[in-house]
């Protein structure tokens, strides 16, 4: 029984699900009578209807922004040293931080180890959002057209007949250097500004103008859906693993075993390097599978 | 001299958002909203936020550009009119 | 003059307050559904703004801890800067899978204007 449930649910993802049995459906009630009203009626109806959702959003819009211009009035000056927000939890990441999390840089100390539960939320965001993109616009054969399958062809002859040397000499200069620094940017986000969710969308970016100069195809020979799924969820089971641990020892008052190092050494911080690189590699396959699904449907 | 600086950042990003919104063409909508976002990114490095900074210049005015320019070769919004 | 002086201060607040409103007039009002998306991200990076800007201080750095100095009254305040950095890559990630929603309806109605989706969708779905 479980098993048949399951299945069914394996269709459904698919779009393989049998068309439902009509037979179960109640029988219909008798075809509503056409509404009396004409059309110029209908016409102006609808024109009545837009004015007033008009003039209720811009109620709407002009209350919202007058509450929020009067909360001025109790808001600290800017930059003002006395700000509320700068409170003693604040204090203690600053002070304490260095010394319990390893991390020069105490944003990616903050995110990645004293609120590294609500990032663990952030990169499962990411992935759900790539998932239902994937649902939305996956190519097979349910959705795919005749017509367009000849308009992807036709598209990929073009693109192989009008080849840009310009931007093909630029990008195999430039692509390393994009590459490059984004790894660096997310080896180096405990020590200097940056870390894996910036250093991923630059990945990520550095991939995508690779492929838009190369053609869609070109990635694909070495960045397939295999190894899109491989990454994304090795990376989100790293992650979690690797916090629930650090959760477990700390919760339990157990020594975690895991040495901070000195500060300022690229090996150093403790875990903050394995979840940057997770969160990095998470991040850089999103962008970049946006943009293949976005071109081409398919990876 | 610096508080100018962030008067002009401040209008710039005002004015980009509203030409944004009312180009008459998708495309120079687009174009304007990841000026918008390089905008953006400059305002986040004078707020003494280089994290910020780095994210938005590469998804602000990269990722979502080429994600919103893409949609629009899909909906075939990108044509002339005149054509 | 106080309040003069208060708004000059309040400057990236103002502008925060502004492009909000802006964005939310424009998400219900507007009926193509790519400028929906435009105004939904800008009503987004204004709420990160308003929060960026309440987290810095007058004369202090990025919270970098150089030569290992952890002084508490050197760096700006760090929580709003890690609220923010990943709320720009969740938008991103949001605006896509609205995108494909929007790819998809041009797909089935072959116009990105809300109105005449909705009428068309009356048309095709009741009858």
């Amino acid at each position: 029984m479980k098993k048949q449930h399951w299945k069914a649910f394996v269709d459904w993802v698919n779009g393989t699900a049998p068309e439902r049995a009509p037979a179960a459906m109640p029988e219909l009630p008798a075809k509503r009578e056409k509404s009396p009203r004409t059309k110029p009626d209908e016409a102006r109806r609808v024109r009545v209807f837009s004015r007033i959702y008009r003039i209720t959003s811009l109620v709407v819009c002009l209350s919202v922004v007058c509450v929020l211009l009067y909360t001025l009035f109790h808001l600290p000056l800017f930059g003002a040293e006395d700000n509320p927000a700068v409170n003693e939890v604040v204090e203690r990441y600053v002070e304490q931080g260095l010394a319990e999390t390893g991390a020069v840089n105490m944003v990616t100390g903050m995110i990645l180890d004293y609120r590294a539960f609500d990032t663990f939320g952030e990169s499962s965001v990411l992935f759900l959002a790539i998932s239902c993109v994937m649902m939305l616009l996956l190519k097979d054969q349910n959705n795919t057209t005749a017509a367009d399958t000849l308009q992807l062809q036709r598209e990929r002859e073009t693109e192989r007949e009008i080849s840009d040397p310009i931007l093909k000499k630029v990008v195999s200069v430039v692509f390393p250097c994009i590459l490059l620094f984004g790894i660096y940017v997310v080896l180096n986000g405990h020590l200097s500004p940056g870390g894996g969710f910036s250093g991923g969308a630059v990945m990520g970016a550095g991939l995508i103008l690779y492929s838009a100069a190369y053609g869609m195809d070109a990635v694909s020979r070495f960045f397939t859906l295999k190894t899109f799924r491989t990454l994304t969820t090795t990376a989100l089971l790293c992650y979690a693993l690797s916090k629930a641990y650090s959760f477990f020892t700390g919760a339990n008052d157990l020594p975690s075993g895991i040495p901070l190092g000195i500060p300022g050494a690229i090996l150093s911080s403790g875990l903050i390097l394995v979840l940057n690189i997770c969160v990095g590699l998470i991040v850089a396959c999103t962008m970049y599978g946006f943009y293949i699904l976005f071109t081409k449907g398919e990876f | 001299m610096s508080e100018t600086f962030e008067f002009i950042l401040i209008v710039a990003l005002i004015v980009c958002a509203v030409s944004a919104l009312h180009a008459k063409h998708l495309l120079s909508a687009v174009v304007i909203f990841m000026a918008y976002g390089l905008v953006m990114a400059v305002i986040w490095a004078l707020l003494q936020s280089p994290d910020l900074a780095l994210t938005e210049a590469a998804v602000g005015a990269g990722v979502t550009g080429i994600l919103l320019l893409l949609t629009l070769k899909k909906i075939h919004a990108l044509k002339d009119k005149d054509e | 003059m106080e309040l003069l002086e208060k708004i000059i201060s309040l400057r990236f607040e103002i502008a925060a307050f502004l492009l909000f409103g802006i964005g939310f007039m424009h998400l219900l009002v507007e009926k193509n559904l790519i400028k929906k998306i435009i105004a939904f991200n800008i009503m987004d990076s204004s709420v990160f703004l308003f929060l960026a800007s309440q987290g810095y201080i007058q004369g202090r750095t990025a919270p970098i801890a150089t030569d290992g100095v952890t002084d508490a009254a050197l760096y700006i305040n760090p929580v709003p800067a890690g609220l923010v950095l990943t709320g720009i890559v969740v938008s991103v990630s949001i605006s896509a899978f609205f995108l494909a929603l929007t790819q998809r309806f041009y797909h089935r109605y072959h116009t990105v204007n809300f109105d005449e989706i909705m009428i068309l969708a009356k048309e095709k779905d009741v009858d």
